[in-house]
């Protein structure tokens, strides 16, 4: 076993890339809410893009390390430590047995990644590790961690990765000579996906595209949208999340939408016209009107909302929204190309 | 058969919504999409006449890049990997014959057992259709349905085809529980829970059959398109006899 977890934190999954391609069946792609985090992270520790890591949510996990691994934290900053001493994030690090992680509150941020080198394991459910806690399946048990839980990372294993062995051991004679239980390269990779549409006087912008239903809804309704800033609601979650204190979203047409297949990212608006932005565990189908799509190179940003935090969200076009893609694209080969450079 | 061309719009970056005129046709496209699956194409999603695509952008655009991908020379104001995804779309579903459409949908038999401790809205439902609970389960178990969309949770069959003086409202507070395997109506449609899960449709009976297991082949009873027979047993043990030949 490669982690004991001492305290779980207040909502901790494992997550991978989810499981899309069942969604015509009725289960949730879901997946880390996250992706940019979890795929640096998994870079980082010398993983394939596909590995499983933990999530953690607002107040992070306390762990007790069984063995030595190499692992990463990036996403929120929920000020990790080992043995008391600050770990920093977005870079690899080499943690010796027998070293208690510990997870704070997140003081920026919402959600924190940890990818250990050969990634989390448990058994693929519909070709996925991750957890889906409503259908009760994938990650531990189909539930989030609980204090006992052992953890098991790919360490016990042949590494797949040239990359990580090579690190592991440079960190693990860098240890022995600092006196430490851990250590860290002076470099690291930089997160490039949580610009949005910039920051406006404390508020987070979102980008979107208009949905099906945008021209149904009232000029004014258009405008409320446009110009509030929103409030995200301590009841949001994997599955959406919750804005209010914006005036009531209407619609022209008073008819009934019929159901039809949703993506996270989906800004919906149900009867009581607050706006709902929908995350990674959304179910595969709704009927409420969809005001906007939040452009998916937005979607990390989304992730890291937490409660009490304020935003608003600007049009774009899905020209701008795919360049937008495929920067964030470029910006993981190129730290993927930097890593495969620093092979010690 | 001839290829119905859907009206097309954007769902967000990543999709499409394609709305048909029935849902046997966003069923058979379904089909025909989910049975290609080329790399960039994530899920097609029937749900009634509409069927949502999603794609992986990045996807999209090598194969665009590579030339394998026709495209019309005026791509409009959605910018070209939308177009890309269109066109894409629209050659999958040009190059399939419609079998699936033309294909009467198979049937599938579920039994149940209505009313008692599995059904306990039977009574209600009944009233409220101005029918003895008997001639309920008659008119409900003589009908054939069609799975117009799984969705809600994995498995849970939304279901038209309830004769109209059937229909019944949602229960005005929403049980806690309602155990897996219920049959259930509301609105014009009838349904099945795969799970024990909260919900606030009228239950009307229960089937001893899974809607939802991970150690099959497919996951699911029931898919889109699928045709539905329920049919009244005394026990569950007697339904299991009964349709095991399905």
């Amino acid at each position: 076993m490669s982690m004991a977890v001492m305290k779980p934190g207040l909502f901790t999954t494992v997550q991978d890339r989810g499981r899309p391609g069942w969604r015509s069946l009725g289960v949730t792609a879901g997946g880390a809410m996250d992706s940019y985090a979890l795929r640096a992270a998994n870079l980082l520790t010398g993983n394939l893009p596909e590995a499983a890591g933990l999530e953690m949510t607002l107040s992070g996990a306390e762990l007790e390390v069984r063995e030595d691994l190499l692992i990463a934290i990036t996403g929120a900053n929920m000020t990790p430590s080992a043995d008391g001493e600050e770990l920093p994030m977005w870079r690899p690090v080499w943690v010796r047995r027998g070293t208690c992680l510990k997870f704070g509150t997140a003081v920026e941020g919402c959600r924190t990644y940890l990818s250990a080198a050969g990634g989390i394991e448990v058994p693929e459910v519909l070709s996925s590790r991750g957890t889906d806690v409503r259908a009760g399946f994938g990650g531990l048990e189909g539930r989030p961690l609980m204090a006992g839980d052992l953890l098991t990372t790919g360490l016990t294993e042949p590494w797949r990765s040239q990359w990580a062995v090579r690190w592991a051991e440079k960190l693990r004679r860098q240890a022995a000579a600092e006196g430490r239980r851990w250590a860290v390269p002076s470099w690291y990779a930089l997160p490039e996906a949580y610009a949005g549409g910039g920051r406006i006087a404390g508020h987070h912008v979102l980008r979107v595209t208009a949905g099906a239903e945008y021209s149904s809804f009232t000029k004014a309704s258009l405008e409320v949208f446009f110009s509030t800033s929103y409030l995200v609601s301590s009841s949001s979650d994997r599955m959406g999340c919750r804005l209010t204190e914006g005036a009531k979203l209407e619609r022209t047409a008073s008819g009934e939408v019929l159901s039809r297949g949703i993506v996270p990212g989906t800004v919906q608006v149900p009867p009581g016209g607050q706006p709902i932005v929908l995350g990674a565990d959304c179910q595969t189908t709704g009927g409420y009107p969809v005001m906007a799509h939040v452009i998916s190179a937005d979607l990390p940003l989304l992730a890291q909302l937490k409660p009490g935090d304020k935003v608003c969200f600007t049009e774009t076009g899905l020209e701008e929204a795919h360049a937008a893609l495929v920067r964030q694209e470029a910006a993981l080969r190129m730290l993927e190309a930097g890593l495969c450079a620093r092979l010690p | 058969m001839s290829i119905p061309i859907p009206q097309i719009t954007p769902l967000g970056d990543s999709g499409l919504l394609l709305l048909f005129d029935n849902s046997g046709e966003a069923a058979a496209a379904a089909r025909c999409l989910n049975g290609a699956k080329p790399d960039w194409l994530l899920d097609a999603v029937p749900a009634y006449a509409a069927l949502s695509v999603v794609y992986e952008p990045y996807r999209l655009n090598r194969l665009l890049r590579s030339g394998r991908l026709r495209l019309p020379d005026n791509h409009g104001q959605e910018g070209l990997l939308h177009a890309a995804a269109e066109s894409a779309v629209l050659q999958m579903l040009g190059s399939n014959e419609w079998k699936g459409l033309s294909e009467q949908g198979r049937v599938v038999q579920v039994p149940v057992v209505y009313g008692g401790s599995g059904g306990p809205d039977l009574g209600s439902c009944a009233a409220r259709a101005e029918m003895r609970p008997e001639q309920f389960i008659e008119a409900h178990a003589a009908a054939v349905y069609t799975v117009a969309m799984i969705g809600f949770m994995p498995g849970f069959p939304y279901m038209t085809g309830l004769p109209e003086r059937l229909a019944q409202p949602r229960r005005e507070a929403p049980r806690q529980r309602v155990p897996a395997g219920s049959i259930a109506v509301a609105g014009n449609q009838t349904g099945i829970y795969p799970f024990d899960s909260p919900g606030g449709w009228q239950i009307i009976g229960r089937t001893a059959l899974q809607l939802f297991n991970l150690g099959t082949g497919s996951p699911t009873l029931l898919q889109a398109g699928d045709n539905v027979r329920f049919i009244p047993v005394q026990s569950s043990q007697a339904g299991w006899e009964e349709v095991s030949g399905r």
